[in-house]
């Protein structure tokens, strides 16, 4: 039994790299991470290498707003979405490491009829696939977040809400750290500091990965990279259907009062929740142009802090702490892209967007099962890349919060 | 912030535009019409550096132009 709030010192069992592996993953964010930890826990499969290039959890695993819900809207993506739910719920005890899981509750507000109509819709098909998300008034909104202007500052008027009780946050960093010295405690070797700098090909195959300190072979290469995996698969002779844009987010100072629920707002495209420190965080949309610089902008700020003090007056009276920035591979219908790539040796979990922090126990089971057997657990398979030669796309941009 | 050079209107700030994605033109080097237009349709070069781009000045002329822009930097190259 872990207890809340309480942070113990997490040990790290640090490896020098060998030159084979059983299996190389490229990127030691949270889905390489959780990949590495089920192989080893539920596959017996230890011999497993997780290559980083700066730290762990120094991507978008430690940038991203923690946001842990189901209330997708598309079947297959309730249905994973939420088994990762699942998941969450027992991985302190699981990973015996505390990362401050704390349930909140998500309001998804409505301005207009058609606002209404998509939410509706929302909640019937996330009740249809056992998933917990129910329509509320105003009033009852107010009531679960009485900090909101139901007026919307004069100009967004709430009609109504979707509310998903289920959904959480936790501390993003350590859900990284967690997995990392689970599976390290099982014999897998985290590699920091060490940039994959190509792919070892023998004919279609890929045998392993080339870094700055020498080659790796291995039987599987898994890209759990965030960002620049469109190069690394291109090494492989595979290309994606992914544009990298950067997200933003900022904190403010510290709130004094209790913000219990996470507030978002898919017609506004912002949301807002209280982290542990008492900051209120704030997210909207991606950046409109790809990009890799992680260079925060001014005019985010302007957009996204005009938006939230239309919802939440008292934002007002807040200061901007600090702002940051990641970059996300966006897929082109809004989901995932996990599995088969078309060449041996080869797998690939990416298209993670904005929405990878709350799949990373879900998609790191589910890549585990498909190295570990060579098998595609149903759980994924729609979300294979093959779904775009076969016309079977998995849109579901009005989930994502994002544009 | 990034600006970007209109010919109709000289440089203007990025949220003025909108972003009509890479110009592509089809691979004749993939033979089969199929796996051409999948690439054509959805595959992304998304290169880190120069990529070659359509933007549309919504709020300026309402013309189409073509912009080379560094994603690495994210500013544009003349």
């Amino acid at each position: 039994m872990i207890e809340e709030g309480v942070e113990r010192r997490i040990a790290f069992r640090w490896a020098q790299p060998k030159r084979t592996y059983d299996v190389v993953i490229v990127g030691g964010g949270g889905h390489g991470l959780a990949t590495a930890y089920y192989l080893a826990a539920r596959h017996g499969i230890s011999d497993v290498a997780v290559l980083e290039a700066r730290y762990i959890g120094a991507g978008n695993s430690g940038r991203n707003t923690t946001i842990i819900r189901a209330n997708y809207g598309v079947p297959e993506a309730v249905r994973f979405y939420g088994h990762s739910v699942d998941l969450y719920a027992t991985l302190e005890d699981e990973l015996e490491c505390s990362f401050i899981h704390q349930a909140k509750g998500l309001i998804w507000l409505a301005h207009t009829e058609t606002a209404m109509r998509a939410e509706r819709a929302r909640s019937l098909l996330n009740l249809a696939c056992g998933i917990e998300t129910v329509m509320i008034t105003p009033q009852e909104a107010k009531g679960l977040c009485p900090q909101l202007d139901l007026s919307g500052g004069g100009r967004y008027p709430v009609l109504g809400a979707s509310y998903h009780p289920r959904a959480s946050t936790a501390r993003h960093d350590r859900v990284v750290w967690g997995y990392a010295a689970a599976a390290m405690r099982r014999g897998v070797h985290v590699i920091q500091g060490t940039p994959v700098t190509g792919l070892l090909r023998d004919g279609d195959r890929v045998t392993g990965v080339e870094t700055a300190s020498g080659p790796i072979r291995a039987r599987v290469v898994l890209s759990a990279v965030g960002g620049n995996v469109t190069a690394l698969a291109g090494q492989a002779g595979v290309r994606l259907p992914i544009r990298t844009h950067p997200l933003q987010a900022f904190v403010t100072n510290g709130y004094a009062e209790d913000f219990g629920p996470i507030l978002s707002d898919t017609e506004l495209l912002c949301y807002a929740s209280q982290t542990g420190r008492g900051q209120m965080l704030v997210g909207a949309e991606f950046d409109p142009q790809p990009s890799y610089s992680l260079r925060s902008s001014f005019s985010f700020l302007q957009s996204a802090s005009a938006k939230i003090v239309h919802l939440l007056p008292f934002m007002r009276d807040l200061r901007i702490l600090r702002q940051w920035s990641g970059i996300c591979d966006i897929s082109a219908d809004f989901s995932p892209i996990l599995g088969a790539t078309g060449v041996d040796g080869f797998l690939v979990t990416t298209g993670w967007g904005t929405w990878g922090f709350k799949a990373i126990p879900a998609g790191g089971e589910a890549m585990a099962e498909v190295i570990a057997t060579g098998r595609t657990p149903d759980l994924i398979a729609p979300f294979a890349l093959d779904r775009f030669a076969a016309d079977h796309l998995l849109a579901d941009q009005g989930s994502t919060g994002t544009r | 912030m990034l600006w970007l050079p209109c010919s109709n209107c000289g440089r203007r700030p990025v949220e003025e535009f909108i972003f009509g994605g890479e110009l592509r033109v089809p691979d004749e080097a993939i033979v089969d019409p199929a796996a051409r237009d999948l690439d054509y349709v959805w595959m992304q070069d998304n290169p880190e550096g120069i990529s070659t781009e359509r933007w549309f000045h919504a709020a300026g002329c309402r013309r189409w132009l073509t912009v080379r822009r560094d994603t690495a930097t994210d500013s544009d190259v003349a």
